[in-house]
């Protein structure tokens, strides 16, 4: 479909898949990880999408333009483990059109 | 040994609202959770947020709605066992079951209804290679009784409000207090934000940022932290204690109950669909999040449906062939276990001359 944008997610086993996310159902980055159960169900988006959790924390490999972080987000990078300089919490990332061949690798579960 | 009828695994809004059902049913129910109070999630981890799915509440705090659960229930003076994880549960002769917590309390009920939400929540440990051997010898990640700390040297780390509000605390207490965190911003009440300032401005409390424990020193009990700060030039330096209190939050694993012999299935115990939500073992019950099953969605109002439809399968475990019909509050009013009684005030009839 043409609202839709393709996105690659390298999940916790390293394994890749490329997946179509659709950007009109106000849906983000942790929900369409979930929708394809790239990572079992209880391990990722724990609190939902609050920001209060980073279960959903993912690497983005290349240099796709993303919305800036808000302060939640960067308060709860700042407690999470495994955090790395390209870290952001995918629930906090919008399917937008912008996001057309975005590459990420899921962190590892903490 | 705590006797009940329905033994609620889980003080969330879907174990608060099977006390009430229960209760409709003359059931009493008895509730164990981890956490020190009820609400599970919503007073955990959002009690200040708002929801908008819950039937009849346009909007709701979800610290409200568990106010409002507790208030509902209240007449049915449900038993809480709080602070405890549910870890055993054995099967009587009599087909009972005795369920025990990691504190060793035991409690003992015909029924059991898991309404456990993600699990329980258990504290985030930092990944330090050594900190597991440091545990219960000055490493904590709950601070249960301050007193402990009482003219003792301690070094907190993390950037929420747990960190920021025992910080604040234990100033008073310990002879030395540090806090590290990974940046210089906190996240926190406002107030408390600035009393740590405070603190520190007035030499009370020591404050390291941005920086991180990355090591545990110490000969059977913690002598002092290895912090590597990245300030200008990174250094690494350590600083002497008797205790080491990381504090990064919670965060929910299913924990013993995946040990209890339930068919698990995406780390949720799978029931028969929409039935009454047992089990694969009878007399036991999920409800909630933490049940699955085809066309499953977890939201506080499935968990309240599914637990109505559970407390009419515990009924018929617990009163064997004994006959109800489903009545409605409205006409039978609601009897208390406390004495009390709500009821529709009675219609006037009366005639008009």
């Amino acid at each position: 479909m043409e609202q839709d944008v393709k996105i690659t997610i390298t999940d916790r086993e390293g394994v890749s898949h490329e997946v179509m996310a659709p950007t009109d159902m106000a849906m983000n980055l942790m929900e369409v990880v979930r929708s394809y159960e790239l990572a079992p169900e209880g391990t990722i988006g724990t609190c939902g999408g609050m920001a209060m959790c980073a279960s959903c924390q993912c690497y983005v490999i290349n240099g796709i333009q993303l919305p800036e972080m808000q302060d939640e987000e960067e308060a709860m990078l700042s407690e999470a483990f495994y955090v790395k300089e390209n870290s952001r919490l995918s629930c906090q990332i919008p399917i937008t059109l912008e996001l057309e061949g975005l590459e990420v690798e899921l962190a590892p579960e903490s | 040994m705590i006797k009940t009828d329905i033994l609620i695994i889980g003080a969330g809004p879907t174990g608060l609202f099977a006390v009430f059902e229960a209760g409709l049913l003359k059931m009493k129910c008895h509730l164990i959770d981890a956490l020190p109070q009820p609400g599970g999630q919503c007073t955990e981890l959002y009690p200040k947020k708002p929801i908008y799915d819950i039937p009849g509440f346009p909007e709701i705090l979800a610290g409200d709605l568990t106010k409002n659960l507790l208030e509902q229930c209240k007449q049915f003076e449900p038993g809480f066992t709080l602070g405890e994880r549910a870890d055993t549960i054995e099967k009587q002769e009599d087909g009972s079951f005795i369920v025990t917590t990691n504190k060793g309390t035991k409690h003992q009920a015909p029924v059991v209804a898991i309404a456990g939400g993600l699990g329980s929540f258990e504290p985030r440990k930092p990944l330090i290679a050594n900190i597991s051997y440091f545990e219960d010898k000055g490493v904590e990640y709950f601070i249960k009784d301050p007193e402990i700390y009482r003219n003792k040297r301690v070094v907190i780390s993390g950037g929420g409000d747990s960190a920021l509000d025992w910080t604040i605390y234990l100033a008073d207490i310990a002879s030395e207090v540090t806090l590290i965190h990974r940046r210089n911003e906190f996240r926190g009440a406002l107030d408390s934000v600035d009393k740590v300032q405070e603190l520190k401005n007035a030499g009370k409390i020591n404050l390291v940022t941005p920086a991180e424990v990355i090591n545990i020193v110490g000969d059977h009990k913690v002598e002092a932290v290895v912090v590597a700060q990245a300030l200008n030039i990174e250094k690494e330096f350590e600083i002497e204690c008797d205790h080491f209190i990381p504090l990064f939050g919670l965060s929910p694993k299913l924990g013993p109950i995946a040990k209890w012999g339930l068919e698990i299935e995406k780390n949720a115990i799978v029931v028969n669909n929409a039935l009454d939500y047992q089990t694969n073992i009878p007399g036991i019950f999920a409800i909630g999040d933490v049940n699955t099953y085809p066309g499953k969605l977890k939201l506080i109002l499935c968990g309240f449906h599914e637990a109505t439809l559970m407390c009419q399968a515990a009924y018929q475990i617990i009163n064997p062939g004994k006959r109800y019909v489903l009545k409605y509050t409205t006409v039978s009013g609601v009897d208390g276990f406390d004495g009390t009684r709500k009821e529709a005030p009675k219609q006037v009839v009366k005639a008009i001359e």
